[in-house]
């Protein structure tokens, strides 16, 4: 396993330094598919840079990053490496994560009938899953371009990466802290609380019930630690900066939208050509999307926690304001995680499919509206949108998969109409 | 209508005889006229006999004193208080009419005439005419209401005759002495000046001696004048009116018209107590500023760009499109809201889209704009700075532009503004800079200084059919008559520095006056016309000064490049609507000397500048800018700043380039033209450039208007404003015919991932038992009235 891992490693580290070395980290750190106004690197030189001339860089609307980072980066300006060691941790936490699976899945073994044995993963396919995470994440090239373009959602990725993994291990004050750090970072990680906290609670009892007084406790004890460690982190923002700037500049800025340079995701265009007057309602409506889901999933998977940090991260991704491709690796980086639901998945041909062209005309149209001039902005609007549409329907398929498995775990594999012929599951 | 008629012809004698009484009286009439309902009759004589039996040796202030006042209550009074009276004077004058035998007065005004002309001699003559000319003019303008009050005003003084004769008698004694006073203070400055230059015939205008005039102020300075120009000086204590034209070749061929009328009023602005009472400062400027607090003001309208490689410095620079720099007084509390509040009357009073000036183009400079006039505050947060670059200028600008001079367009130098030929120009700049000066040297007392520009440059080809041959009618279609008589001075100058001898260009009619001027850090030679001579005019009555090249074969000018010491451009460097690239470049083309310029732009917030990509660079070494004020912006609110004071090498090329972004805005953002591009305003550049000859420190001292207007503190240089081109930047643009379309679009994907999730939520899975067809059901239907088993 660990032979494997370290050339994973060596081959990760070395596409990366190969083309930091070439003109082409240039190129891609000016893509708008890979930066952001959020988490662009550009921008963080940019507020460093009025640090250095004694201008408050929540002064402006270039710099959106939290005071944390900018200090981060005040201090160690060996930036390259920075995003390496966010890669690095990345990896090594996504590779716990799987082995808590592991434990989870022999659980399951206990109650399944016996005609599904074929459903349950083999312990050497378990085997092989972290290293399988480990590869979907650094050789994904999205991971790639967004690590060579210095990208700083590489942070907020290997933040959400430590999170996980502190919460697998159980440890929740550790998960809290990384959750708060998240949450600071962006607003979005906000939801995954839901499915760390069921995931402590489970490991506590099964199944949870709420009516336990331990129940409340516990999730006060969560709650706390978590909502703490945020104030702590804000405050510490604000000794550290003298003034609460960074707030509107930050959240105010992820939850209003203002900047509508393009993205992959669904908002720029949207409120480029929306009326002023239905402005506000339209953003509560999208902003909402993010976290509307979290209470019915939640109620739907309270068994599967870990299905539900994934669902809730590729939400966040689809349905964020300021979308990128790393923020899209996250939740694909997972996907090896689920390959038992392989067999379920109903369009995932067409899906890859979709975004792999999608990925492809990018960088295409985005040069004839911009460069060309021969195209306009609706080329690239609609392959933001068609790439979102095939991002909703993987997730959706995914969760597809997932729910039936779950009812053949249950009712098992082949089922028999009454007259014995073969049965179609349908949803009802 | 016979009496009507009679009327009209027995006015014109009248006026024959106001003009040969002199102007003293045709500038009290009126207000006789409105005040004589009131005062009746005796206040003519009470305000005429005074002044009757005036010691001509002691002739001062208190004449023109009372004149000016006199002038000041006609101004205001005709307006406010002439309806009324005049309505009574009607009736008056109609009960009147019955008694008069129109050819009585007809024959007293012409024997009184036959009189005049045998005192007089024939030049004098010549400008009656003129006057009749005038008067006739007026005449047909002024409504009958009008010509009843005026010839009320007659009869009071057919009744006063003798005293207005005698009256006549004791002005040409004046006018005598006044002469002989002229004649022995010119003589004097001969001997000063003509001690230099002896060899020319040509007379300098005595400039070192401007200090006497202003000790003579009290006396009218054109004593010459015929009593038919009005004795124009206003009295010392309240306001003053100058104008000045000046007229300088350039070396493309093209010509280079400026014009500067200066009102300087003693008036206290920042005071406590109102002022009320307006004489020559325009009364809606006077109430802005008093309404605002405002302490200097500064408003220029460009259209086209000064070519400074091929015209040299302008005596006045100014960015293409509107520039609006204001300094409040620091009792000022919030000074955005006076802002906003002052841009929209002034976008009322100049007819402009001044009122388009928000928070997202105002910036406050740190350094670049310190007050002209007097005060040294430092607190530039009284300070308010915006252009609008995409501002159009014409007539209507114009307009209101004349209106805030004494003369309007009507007299002096004003006549040449007229707007069709004005704006069929390569370069037109029209500006009003108020601020507040010194009164004396040693500044006990402030004034309100009124400077109006007007600045025009006729392009060789279009305006010139590409003959170098220029006059004043070509450029302006109209020549020049009189100068306004409430002007204390009024001149045209020539630049004939290059033509010392007459070897380039003749200038006719020739002007026997010359005088230099330090400008620009240059001394320069000009010809001057003295508009309030009557000599200026000669015999045609009319100056149409003409200039014209010598050489025919010459008129084909070849491409002079100026080298001027201190110039700079501007441009936007990358393709693509992604980002691009400001670049700066600042010329220092002095041969030795390094000198700091500051260099001030503001950048609308959609170019997101990065300053961290700024680099400066002269002679291919990093040059750091030794002061850097930035101002990032903000979305929707206020625009970058970016100032630097830079030390510019000798002989060198600096070069400031920084990178930026472009934004997408929303749709309701863009123009109307949107692929048209978006203005970035103007680069200022202020610098004290080396000087080659010795400023002029004084700034209490009478100059030249054109010389005059940046303060100068030290000898060894002089100040210098140097505006770049202004920008014109493509942004990406959304799709303006489809915001329905994309609103519709996008919901229905999130309405996609909406359905999905909402199917997989609440559903869940079930055997699907297939529900028998329609055909089966029917059947069973039908069965099942029958009572046979189903199918």
């Amino acid at each position: 396993m660990a032979a494997p891992l370290a050339l994973l490693l060596i081959v990760a580290v070395t596409i990366r330094a190969a083309l930091f070395r070439t003109s082409l980290a240039n190129l891609i750190s000016e893509r708008v598919e890979v930066v952001s106004p959020l988490n662009a690197w550009k921008r963080v030189v940019e507020g460093l840079a009025l640090l250095d001339l004694d201008i408050s860089p929540y002064s402006g609307d270039v710099f959106h990053e939290t005071p944390m980072v900018i200090y981060l980066f005040h201090f160690l300006m060996d930036y390259a490496e920075i995003t390496f060691m966010g890669a690095g941790v990345k990896f090594s936490s996504l590779h716990l994560v799987s082995q808590f699976r592991k434990q989870k899945f022999a659980l399951e073994a206990d109650r399944i009938p016996m005609d599904c044995l074929e459903l349950i993963r083999s312990p050497t396919e378990m085997y092989y899953i972290p290293l399988k995470v480990a590869m979907f994440y650094l050789l994904n090239p999205f991971t790639i371009v967004s690590c060579v373009a210095k990208c700083t959602c590489g942070l907020n990725n290997a933040v959400i990466a430590l999170f996980i993994l502190s919460t697998m291990r159980g440890s929740a004050l550790l998960s809290a802290i990384f959750l708060a750090l998240a949450t600071y970072q962006s607003i979005y990680p906000l939801t995954l609380c839901v499915p760390a906290l069921l995931y402590l609670l489970q490991r506590l009892y099964i199944p949870v019930n709420v009516r336990r007084s331990s129940f409340w406790f516990y999730t006060l004890q969560y709650l706390f630690m978590f909502l703490g460690s945020l104030l702590v982190l804000i405050c510490l923002s604000f000794f550290l900066l003298g003034s609460w700037d960074f707030l509107p500049a930050v959240y105010g800025f992820i939850l209003s939208v203002p900047d509508l340079t393009p993205n992959i995701g669904l908002f720029w265009y949207f409120f480029a050509e929306m009326f002023d007057h239905f402005r506000l309602f339209f953003l509560c409506v999208f902003q909402i999307n993010v976290f509307f889901y979290t209470l019915p999933l939640s109620i739907k998977l309270k068994e599967h926690p870990v299905f539900l940090i994934f669902m809730q991260i590729a939400l966040i991704a689809i349905f964020k304001s300021y979308p990128t491709v790393g923020d899209l690796s996250l939740y694909m980086a997972f996907l090896p995680v689920w390959n038992h639901l392989y067999r379920f998945l109903r369009n995932i041909f067409l899906v890859s499919c979709v975004l792999l062209a999608c990925s492809a005309l990018f960088p295409v149209l985005w040069h004839l509206w911009i460069y060309a001039g021969s195209a306009n902005s609706n080329f690239y609007y609609a392959i933001t949108l068609l790439f979102s549409v095939a991002q909703i329907l993987l997730v959706s398929d995914y969760f597809y998969a997932f729910l039936r498995r779950e009812h053949h775990l249950t009712n098992g594999l082949y089922l028999k109409k009454k007259d014995g012929s073969e049965a179609t599951l349908v949803l009802k | 209508m016979a009496a009507r008629r009679c009327l009209g012809l027995w006015f014109f004698l009248i006026t024959l005889c106001v003009v040969s009484t002199g102007a003293d009286v045709l500038h009290t009439t009126p207000v006789t006229g409105t005040e004589s309902s009131a005062a009746g009759t005796e206040t003519v004589v009470a305000r005429e006999l005074p002044e009757a039996p005036s010691d001509p040796g002691e002739h001062t202030a208190a004449e023109p004193t009372r004149e000016g006042e006199q002038n000041d209550r006609t101004r205001g009074g005709e307006q406010t208080l002439g309806q009324p009276t005049r309505e009574e004077e009607q009736e008056q004058e109609k009960t009147r009419e019955g008694e008069q035998t129109p050819a009585q007065p007809t024959r007293e005004e012409e024997e009184e005439e036959e009189e005049q002309e045998q005192t007089r001699g024939e030049e004098e003559f010549t400008r009656e005419e003129e006057e009749e000319e005038l008067t006739r003019e007026e005449e047909e303008l002024t409504t009958e209401e009008e010509e009843l009050t005026r010839e009320e005003e007659e009869q009071t003084r057919e009744e006063e005759e003798l005293t207005t004769e005698e009256e006549e008698l004791t002005t040409e004694e004046e006018e005598l002495t006044r002469e002989e006073e002229e004649q022995t203070r010119e003589e004097e400055e001969e001997q000063q000046t003509t001690a230099q230059q002896e060899e020319q015939t040509k007379r300098w205008e005595a400039t070192e001696l401007e200090e006497e005039h202003v000790h003579d102020a009290a006396v009218p300075p054109l004593a010459g004048d015929p009593p038919a120009a009005d004795p124009p000086s206003p009295p010392p204590s309240k306001d003053d009116f100058q104008e000045e034209l000046v007229i300088r070749p350039l070396h493309s061929g093209d010509i280079y018209a400026s014009f500067q009328f200066r009102t300087v009023w003693d008036a206290d602005f920042m005071g406590d107590q109102k002022v009320s009472h307006y004489r020559l400062f325009p009364k809606s400027l006077g109430q802005v500023i008093t309404k605002f607090s405002v302490r200097e003001l500064h408003i220029s309208f460009t259209q086209g760009y000064w070519r400074t490689m091929q015209w040299g410095q302008p005596y006045l620079p100014s960015p293409p499109g509107a520039e609006l720099w204001v300094w409040f007084q620091d009792t000022v509390t919030d000074v955005d809201g006076t802002w906003k509040e002052l841009t929209n009357v002034l976008s009322g009073i100049f007819c402009a889209s001044l009122n388009f000036i928000d928070s997202t183009n105002t910036v406050q400079p740190s350094a670049s704009f310190k007050p002209l006039g007097i005060g040294n505050v430092t607190d530039h947060s009284f300070l308010r700075y915006a252009t609008l670059p995409r501002e159009i200028v014409c007539t209507e600008n114009l307009t209101p532009w004349k209106k805030l001079l004494p003369c309007g367009s009507k007299a002096g130098l004003s006549v040449l503004l007229k707007s069709e030929k004005l704006f069929h120009s390569t370069f037109h700049s029209q500006a009003v800079h108020v601020r507040p000066v010194c009164q004396d040297p040693q500044c006990r007392t402030t004034s309100m200084e009124l400077r109006q520009t007007l600045n025009v440059v006729f392009d060789l080809h279009t305006s010139g059919q590409g003959k170098r041959e220029w006059s004043l009618f070509k450029m302006f279609s109209r020549t020049l008559t009189e100068a306004c008589p409430l002007a204390s001075s009024s001149k045209v100058y020539v630049d004939v520095t290059d033509n010392p001898q007459g070897e380039q260009f003749e200038l006719s009619p020739a002007t026997p006056l010359l005088t230099q001027a330090v400008v620009l850090g240059d001394r320069r030679t000009y010809s001057v016309y003295d508009l309030t001579q009557q000599a200026s005019f000669g015999s045609s009555r009319s100056l149409n000064m003409l200039l014209r090249w010598k050489n025919s074969h010459n008129n084909v000018v070849p491409p002079v490049m100026l080298r001027p010491l201190l110039h700079s451009e501007r441009y936007v460097a990358g393709y693509g609507l992604q980002a691009g690239e400001i670049h700066t470049l600042i010329y220092n083309h002095h041969p030795y000397r390094a000198f700091p310029v500051l260099l001030l732009s503001a950048v609308p917030w959609y170019l997101r500048l990065y300053i961290h990509t700024l680099t400066v660079s002269s002679k291919g070494k990093d040059n750091r800018p030794s002061y850097i004020h930035y101002q990032p912006s903000k979305d929707r609110e206020r625009p970058h700043l970016l100032e630097m004071l830079l030390q510019l090498p000798p002989n060198s090329v600096t070069e400031v380039t920084v990178e930026f972004e472009r934004a997408l805005l929303k749709w309701t953002e863009y123009t109307p033209d949107p692929n048209h591009g978006f203005y970035v305003g103007s680069s200022v550049i202020s610098a004290l450039v080396p000087s080659v000859v010795a400023m002029d420190t004084n700034s209490t001292l009478d100059r030249p208007l054109f010389s005059s207007f940046f303060p100068c503190k030290e000898e060894a240089s002089y100040f210098m404003r140097v505006y770049t081109e202004p920008l014109l930047v493509n942004l990406p643009t959304p799709d303006f015919s489809m915001p329905y379309n994309v609103i519709c679009l996008t919901c229905t994907v999130v309405a996609v991932g909406y359905g999905s999730l909402y199917n997989l939520l609440t559903r869940t899975f079930q055997v699907d038992e297939p529900s028998p067809g329609l055909a089966k059901r029917i059947a069973n239907v039908i069965r099942r009235f029958r009572g046979v088993p189903l199918l």
